[in-house]
């Protein structure tokens, strides 16, 4: 494989649009990799969807697939990158709030318990570690857990970070080694050379972003601009369809550790594959190092649609108690909402574009960016510099769309 | 003891119609009715308007009751809130 970067002298070897998670993280990973860097967004640091979103790392809610194997991946780069960090700022847990402190599913009832076992039972194929938890001993895991649940399984793989710090963090190393951040610069173009590819089926190569103020020339441009990937993707005259589905988080008051792990119903894993347009949600919860404990996971598709729906905070608080009814004394103190952004086969886009030479996307990764962003950095470092990719590509690739199956 | 009293860490605290338990406390010169979880510092009104969390107290036994939007009524048992006040729910 031939590295597509093209060194240019003074300029970076990649422009990454998006200072999101996944931004972030592609941006770490490609300066410890060695390579110039420039980072745009045309927010603030963590602006979009990473600001509005609940910091899972979940292995538990995929089946075996091409996301559990970049899941997988990306649980040992954040293990790498909180370290890397650690060692550089002397903060625990990275500065970003890594816990590693395992997920549990649960079932209500047998039906739904008898699907979660089979859904474990393939997963461990494929590398998760998944234990079966008897009903009798699912409040010896979480003793504020309601009565009378079926029974679950327990993940100790699946983690947790705070989203905002990890962004931030990242960026703050990169730029330790070399990195230009630049936020509220809005990419408006693509810089183009040479000649359109064979029968034109590649165009021209895109050497840089063009800015409402600037020029940033560069050897490759890395598309992390989250939901908003299309449009960007669009300046290249390619098309990635990714579209926002809205998700609503709730914030209580902090209280004591009376949730130790994620948990959630088990009906969470139907919806996070569901195809239907309407509203899903089944509560995920689970507390934070500040003493807040995070209720997410509804997912409405209606567009940008900047609403906070009280029905949604209602059935997710209603959810959440339904799981630990020690929570209805417990009021929310805040909600806060964020567009996922998704594809219509429910795959990220990872990797290089042949369609315009130069053009890397890192999108589309739906409710699950936060998890993912660390293993799609580490992957597009490796496809920046030439080095065979850790994972294969091939589910990702971002020419799919138009190959008329994929959809 | 007049009518428009509540008891606020067992002695009788005087209000006006219309105030809040915050506004109250205020009123008669308390400044500080919870202290933060990890370091123990005193809080009181912040916002003053409902949005902050800051200047919660136990009502009547229930913990993060937001003095600044309860309405003072006769008889409410108000305690100050040490740390997140639901030591009880550690698990």
């Amino acid at each position: 494989m031939t590295a597509p970067v093209l060194t240019t002298a003074g300029h970076p070897d990649v422009v990454v649009v998006g200072a999101g998670v996944v931004g972030a993280a592609c941006a770490l990973a490609a300066a410890r990799a060695g390579l110039r860097v420039t980072v745009v967004d045309r927010g603030p640091v963590a602006g979009g969807t990473t600001g509005a979103g609940e910091g899972n790392l979940l292995v538990s809610d995929k089946a075996p697939g091409p996301e559990l194997v970049l899941a997988l991946l990306s649980l040992r780069c954040w293990a790498d990158v909180a370290a890397f960090l650690t060692e550089r700022t002397g903060l625990p847990a990275g500065g970003f709030e890594l816990e590693p402190k395992g997920g549990l599913v649960v079932a209500e009832a047998e039906g739904a318990l008898g699907a979660l076992a089979d859904l474990a039972a393939a997963q461990r194929g494929a590398g998760v570690v998944a234990d079966d938890v008897p009903a009798a001993g699912l409040r010896d895991r979480e003793p504020n857990l309601a009565p009378g649940l079926a029974g679950g399984v327990f993940y100790p793989q699946d983690s947790q970070v705070q989203p905002m710090l990890a962004a931030a963090r990242m960026l703050a190393a990169a730029r330790g080694l070399g990195a230009d951040v630049r936020t509220g610069v809005e990419v408006t173009g693509l810089l183009r050379a040479g000649d359109a590819g064979p029968g034109g089926r590649a165009g021209r190569r895109v050497v840089g972003v063009r800015t409402a103020t600037h020029d940033v020339p560069a050897g490759a441009v890395v598309n992390a601009a989250g939901t908003w990937s299309g449009d960007v993707a669009a300046l290249a005259g390619v098309r990635v369809p990714v579209l926002p589905r809205r998700g609503v988080v709730l914030v209580t008051a902090p209280v004591p550790v009376l949730v130790r792990h994620k948990v959630y119903a088990a009906e969470y894993v139907a919806d996070v594959a569901s195809e239907a347009a309407d509203l899903e949600s089944s509560a995920v919860v689970e507390g934070t190092p500040s003493g807040t404990i995070l209720v997410g996971a509804s997912r409405e598709r209606v567009g940008f649609d900047p609403a906070m729906p009280v029905p949604v905070m209602r059935r997710l608080a209603a959810q959440a108690v339904r799981l630990f009814p020690a929570l209805a004394d417990v009021p929310v103190m805040r909600a806060y909402r964020g567009f996922r952004p998704y594809c219509p086969d429910h795959v990220p886009v990872v990797g290089a574009d042949p369609r315009a030479p130069g053009l890397l996307h890192a999108c589309g990764h739906e409710g699950a960016g936060i998890g993912l962003a660390a293993g799609t950095g580490h992957l597009l470092a490796q496809v920046l510099t030439g080095a065979v990719p850790d994972v294969d590509l091939t589910p990702f690739r971002p020419e799919r769309f138009d190959e008329g199956t994929a959809e | 003891m007049s009518a428009r009293t509540f008891r606020f860490d067992d002695r009788d605290l005087a209000y006006e119609a219309g105030q809040s338990v915050g506004a109250a406390l205020w009123a008669a010169g308390v400044r500080s009715w919870r202290t933060t979880r990890v370091e123990g510092r005193p809080r009181g009104l912040f916002c003053g308007i409902g949005v902050c969390f800051d200047c919660l107290v136990t009502v009547d036994g229930r913990a993060d009751e937001r003095a600044c939007v309860v309405p003072a009524r006769p008889g409410l048992d108000v305690r100050s809130q040490q740390g997140s006040g639901r030591a009880d729910l550690a698990v």
